[in-house]
């Protein structure tokens, strides 16, 4: 089954009553930030304290994301080296522009994996593009490190660029959003779309995730365990398409059965994508608790 | 000698003739008739008017060695327990025993007179700040008394508390005598726990800022019980009576705990028309009222009553024709007064017909669910809501045991861990609620159900809640925060929890 991401959550890296109690809400995956959110004074308290929650807590599975400092700031390389060893699931670069932002950090990566004789590979990374320079250079980073499970966008630096701001429509967005969306198609790996800042709005949050969703991208960065909820109501399938899904699967099972070429049903043919689709739905339903493992 | 639930009760204790140790909920079986109060006259011409609370202390009787008793209705914004007490302690009379139905953190100045002898004993439901504080470091030679509402109720009606004056704060009331929660300045709504105390006292003398033309009707408190009325500038800060905010929680933790909570609610038996609940005025408690309106509008489902303290969004249930009735012992905030005055099935109740055990059947017996809150629970699944992880006192003991005893379904939430102080312990500093009346504990990591509720646990068997054991969860929490040490206590004992039939349920220790 493929890895559910459609809420990633920042939880600031230097609160420990948040690291603490971050995976209780059940997002997909949690992002301790590193960056951002923490002030120039608290860069090394914020790495120390991520470092010693992810290999001290029981975050019961769930995937944890690390955004750490660029490799221009003097913490980037301390914090690859120190999440690297904490264990953590993924990496995640700000500010990604060029396929060497990448390569760059998978280097120091690949060398602190040697170090502490992790397995090589083992640590995924995720790119954040932020920038129109990372817009227009979305395929090469998408492309870039086998590492990679992901991109996604960031938009309040990148809006800044583009002499605008953000907007409830997301116009504005309209071709960073597809051109994120359509490189991580391209390259097989998942689109995650940016955050949304105003957390008591919920009625625009929701109809920014409906859109999203349309486009196609895989979920959203959150930042409020309040935005959970909304998301994964909105992804998860209504009881139409998890009956077409059902349906989808027993004629296929039934057609392996029979050894038959052409699979169809109700008279349309039932080809790979259709199939892709159907397991998708099934797997987002049984993720959103609406039906049983082995239904 | 050890009770039923392993607490070490002294066998002699000095409030009590016989100490008679907690055994089950419903064991103690009352005996004798309720005491009645004095009869009195009050001849047509006369007047209960005074002039000066000193006068009044005088006409009331009021000596050395008497026991005086109060209401909380003003709650923060109370001004009569301080004014009475130091008009007291000016006038030179020692020795004196309240019995209010609960302090809060305003009356930190009877630490002064308990220091200087006015104030020798304290009964009540709960005590927090300075003055909770200093109780616990022994300030007190005799252990302060802790009773549940309805275990106050209890023992006031059975005459184990017999109160001399009872010194009454109203925000309105007639000349002669009839008093009412709503007045010119001050609004409380609700004068449910002063109720039992002007039916009982020797005494009764009421305390006005809003003196109105008789008759004030419809009365709270009635003229045929009240033998004094004054007149003062003011009985209270209404800022602190009756807030207008009703906290709608945005804390995801809250917000978390709640919704696990009406989830359980929702797939209980007891979920259906004609239902009935209460539920505190905390956060994580006033949202399951939140969901369950949620719930209860898509399934068409409406309750017949809503008990307790009574808060906004119950009213508004209320208003909505959700909920048929509200029984309202205490008014939690400004839209709870202005309701209880104006609809007529919002019903003003005493603290008897809420929840007292020894009556012909109280409000509480006819409950299905009762949500309440926990400073901490242990693995036989009792619950302190007195003591904090220090060993201080910081809580009251409220309706808690009565609703959690009486209901169908009672359901304690908490957060698993507070900072880093696990909620889920071995073993609880105090036991306010006995663990065979707890049924299910809802935490923002967990939910445990008491294994004696087997049919609970069957109907949660598949459910997609995360179920767990109470020991699991107090494992969840150790791994967390680690064990923490045992709070070391001195041998004196501070404080008596009293169980709500009158049996002694648990002590406080002097913190060292």
């Amino acid at each position: 089954m493929q890895k559910l991401r459609r809420t990633m959550m920042y939880v600031p890296g230097n609160n420990p009553g948040m690291l603490t109690d971050a995976h209780i809400y059940g997002a997909d995956s949690l992002m301790f930030d590193l960056e951002d959110s923490i002030a120039l004074s608290e860069k090394d308290c914020a790495r120390l304290l991520v470092y010693n929650a992810v290999k001290s807590m029981d975050y019961e599975g769930m995937e944890i994301v690390v955004r750490i400092n660029g490799l221009d700031s003097p913490y980037g390389r301390a914090d690859i080296e120190a999440m690297v060893r904490a264990g953590v699931d993924v990496i995640r670069l700000p500010k990604t522009e060029t396929a060497q932002d990448v390569t760059e950090v998978e280097k120091i990566i690949e060398e602190v994996e040697k170090k502490i004789e992790k397995e090589i590979g083992s640590t995924k990374m995720m790119g954040a593009i932020e920038s129109p320079l990372g817009v227009i250079n979305a395929v090469e980073i998408a492309t870039a490190s086998k590492r990679l499970m992901g991109i996604a966008l960031g938009a309040e630096d990148y809006v800044t660029n583009m002499k605008t701001k953000r907007s409830p429509g997301g116009i504005e967005l309209l071709l960073a959003r597809s051109q994120i969306l359509t490189a991580a198609r391209a390259a097989g790996i998942y689109a995650l779309d940016t955050v949304y800042s105003d957390v008591d709005n919920e009625e625009g949050f929701r109809e920014e995730v409906k859109l999203i969703k349309q486009l196609g991208f895989d979920g959203k960065s959150i930042i409020n365990p309040r935005q959970i909820g909304p998301v994964h109501e909105i992804y998860a399938p209504t009881e139409k398409e998890i009956d077409h899904a059902k349906k989808v699967m027993k004629a296929i099972k039934e057609a392996n059965e029979k050894g038959a070429g052409v699979i169809s049903l109700n008279g349309k043919m039932i080809d790979k994508p259709i199939v892709e689709r159907a397991e998708r739905v099934l797997e987002l339903a049984k993720m959103s608790g609406l039906i049983k493992e082995g239904e | 000698m050890k009770n039923a639930i392993e607490r070490e009760i002294p066998e002699n204790i000095v409030w009590y003739d016989t100490v008679i140790n907690y055994a089950t909920p419903f064991e103690k079986e009352p005996t004798g008739r309720k005491i009645a109060p004095l009869l009195k006259q009050v001849k047509p011409s006369e007047n209960k008017l005074v002039n000066s609370i000193e006068e009044l202390i005088q006409k009331a009787g009021l000596k050395t060695g008497m026991t005086i008793s109060f209401h909380h209705h003003f709650r923060d914004g109370d001004y009569i327990l301080n004014s009475i007490v130091e008009k007291i302690a000016q006038m030179g009379i020692k020795d004196i025993t309240i019995v209010p139905s609960s302090l809060s953190n305003i009356h930190e100045s009877l630490v002064e007179h308990i220091k200087n002898g006015v104030i020798t004993g304290i009964h009540t439901s709960g005590i927090r700040g300075r003055l909770a504080e200093a109780i616990s470091n022994g300030l007190m030679e005799k252990p302060i008394v802790i009773r549940s509402h309805g275990g106050r109720a209890r023992a006031i009606e059975a005459g184990e508390i017999k109160i001399d004056v009872a010194f009454l704060g109203v925000p309105s009331c007639d000349e002669y005598g009839n008093a009412s929660g709503k007045g010119a300045n001050t609004i409380c709504g609700s004068l449910g726990y002063a109720k039992v105390d002007a039916a009982y006292a020797d005494q009764v003398v009421l305390i006005t800022d809003d003196l109105v033309a008789y008759p004030n009707y419809p009365a709270s408190i009635s003229q045929t019980d009240v033998d004094y009325v004054i007149k003062v500038d003011a009985v209270g800060d209404p800022s602190g009576i009756a807030s207008g905010a009703t906290r709608f929680t945005k804390n995801p933790k809250e917000l978390l705990i709640a919704q696990y909570a009406s989830k359980l609610i929702v797939n209980s038996p007891y979920f259906k028309e004609g239902f009935s609940f209460q539920t505190g005025s905390g956060g994580a408690s006033l949202a399951v009222t939140r969901f369950i309106k949620a719930e209860m509008k898509s399934k068409n489902i409406k309750a017949r009553f809503a008990l307790g303290g009574i808060t906004k969004p119950m009213v508004q249930m209320h208003e909505e024709g959700l909920i048929e009735h509200l029984f309202d012992v205490q008014s939690f905030d400004l839209v709870a007064c202005e309701s209880i005055m104006k609809n007529p099935n919002h019903h003003e109740i005493d603290a008897s017909l809420y929840a007292n055990p020894h009556n012909k059947g109280c409000v509480a017996n006819q409950l299905d669910i009762v949500i309440l809150s926990a400073l901490e629970i242990d693995v036989d699944f009792n619950v302190n809501v007195i003591t904090g992880s220090d060993g201080v006192i910081r809580g009251a003991s409220g309706g808690h045991s009565d609703t959690a005893a009486a209901s169908k379904l009672s359901i304690i939430v908490a957060p698993l861990i507070r900072g880093r102080i696990p909620t889920v312990v071995d073993g609880v500093n105090t036991v306010i609620t006995p663990g065979e009346t707890v049924d299910v504990v809802v935490t923002d990591r967990g939910i445990a159900i008491n294994p004696k509720r087997t049919d609970l646990l069957e109907i949660f068997k598949n459910t997609d809640l995360p179920i767990f054991t109470i020991e699991e969860l107090k494992e969840k929490a150790q791994k967390i925060v680690g064990k923490a040490k045992p709070i070391a206590y001195l041998e004196k004992i501070v404080g008596i929890v009293e169980y709500r039939d009158g049996s002694i349920i648990d002590v406080i220790k002097q913190v060292k």
